[in-house]
């Protein structure tokens, strides 16, 4: 199943296409059969208990954040943030390679004015849902099937996103 | 240690097993954390129209599938074999708000007075089902990335446009809980 990448201009390839909007793309020069995926099926697990056990998906513990009460979210976030810079300062320092030895790739995000007002709009919907789009995908996990519903519309409002992107200010 | 692992864990715990997502994901296959994203692979993999922000290979965003599939399974591993039989401990000021807004139950993470089927076809429900979760994804993909995309992603790697999605968040977050939520809750 070996494929042999043919070089593509950048401004027309998939790749290009897939950064419109969004963090977490980039364009791996290896190709692996599908299992490979399931490192982070294992990962994605542990970041699943990590949620449910330290109540990040709790409704209650946003409500406490938003309103000041508790330290506890700012606490996850906080530490996340800390243990991510120090890493990717250690992989940049260190020119640390991946484990199939290729160099650690992280796109430049560039600005545009959706991060204003999409943020905003998120924001209003992570306070009245308690949940970010991984929390959503815990809770329904966790057994709390109604957050489907919460879920299937958040798939909607992407899809509504893409629908208007054009017209919408950026 | 089985006792341990069931009480609520702390946040510097979560917190770190969290920020390591992000080098775990780089050094394993190169892929920079972020779980928004999903949801528009989805709209690639599976709703029809021709709408271009849609198409593209979304196989080789896969990974992405994968991960949220391990958070899900995790989620439901934790709440089966590791939940804690104790209520939710609140702080105290967001308990008695709370409780002044009808809402006492802390047995579950959410709380059942809102978060049921039989609330869904209520005005309350359909803000807080529909209208939210529409929020959190037509939001997050115009922001272009959520709590771990900009938040613990972008901030790690000292993007400054992250910076100001994050505060955004905040923001409408503040605003939702002090000034719109309060009327929402007594619906």
């Amino acid at each position: 199943m070996e494929k042999i990448i043919q070089p593509i201009p950048v401004a027309q390839s998939d790749l290009a296409q897939r950064e419109l909007d969004a963090m977490c793309v980039n364009e791996s020069e290896l190709k692996h059969p599908w299992w490979h995926n399931l490192k982070y099926s294992a990962w994605g697990v542990l970041f699943g208990i990590a949620f449910v056990k330290a109540e990040i998906i709790s409704w209650f513990r946003i409500q406490e954040m938003f309103r000041f009460e508790s330290f506890h979210m700012y606490g996850v976030i906080g530490t996340a943030v800390v243990v991510g810079l120090i890493s990717v300062q250690l992989i940049k320092r260190f020119n640390i390679k991946t484990v199939q030895g290729e160099a650690v790739v992280i796109p430049n995000k560039t600005f545009n004015k959706g991060q204003v007002y999409g943020g905003l709009l998120f924001g209003l919907g992570w306070a009245i849902t308690g949940a970010c789009p991984g929390p959503l995908f815990a809770q329904i996990g966790a057994g709390y099937s109604v957050i489907i519903v919460t879920f299937l519309s958040a798939w909607a409002g992407t899809w509504v996103y893409g629908y208007f992107r054009d017209k919408l200010p950026h | 240690m089985l006792e341990l692992i069931k009480q609520p864990w702390p946040w510097y715990v979560a917190g770190a097993l969290i920020g390591l997502t992000v080098p775990y994901l780089l050094l394993v296959g190169n892929k920079t954390f972020g779980i928004s994203s999903s949801l528009r692979h989805l709209c690639a993999a599976c709703i029809p129209g021709d709408v271009k922000f849609f198409k593209y290979d979304w196989k080789k965003e896969a990974w992405n599938l994968f991960f949220v599939g391990g958070i899900a399974v995790g989620a439901f591993l934790a709440a089966t074999f590791l939940s804690d039989p104790n209520p939710i401990v609140l702080a105290e000021g967001t308990q008695e708000y709370l409780a002044s807004k009808g809402i006492t139950d802390t047995s579950h993470l959410l709380p059942a007075e809102i978060f049921s089927w039989e609330q869904l076809f209520t005005l309350r429900g359909l803000i807080f089902f529909v209208v939210g979760g529409f929020m959190v994804g037509f939001g997050t993909r115009y922001a272009g990335g959520c709590t771990s995309g900009h938040a613990i992603m972008g901030l790690s790697s000292l993007q400054w446009p992250s910076l100001v999605a994050t505060v955004m968040f905040m923001v409408g977050g503040i605003l939702m809980t002090w000034f719109i939520l309060p009327h929402l809750l007594t619906l």
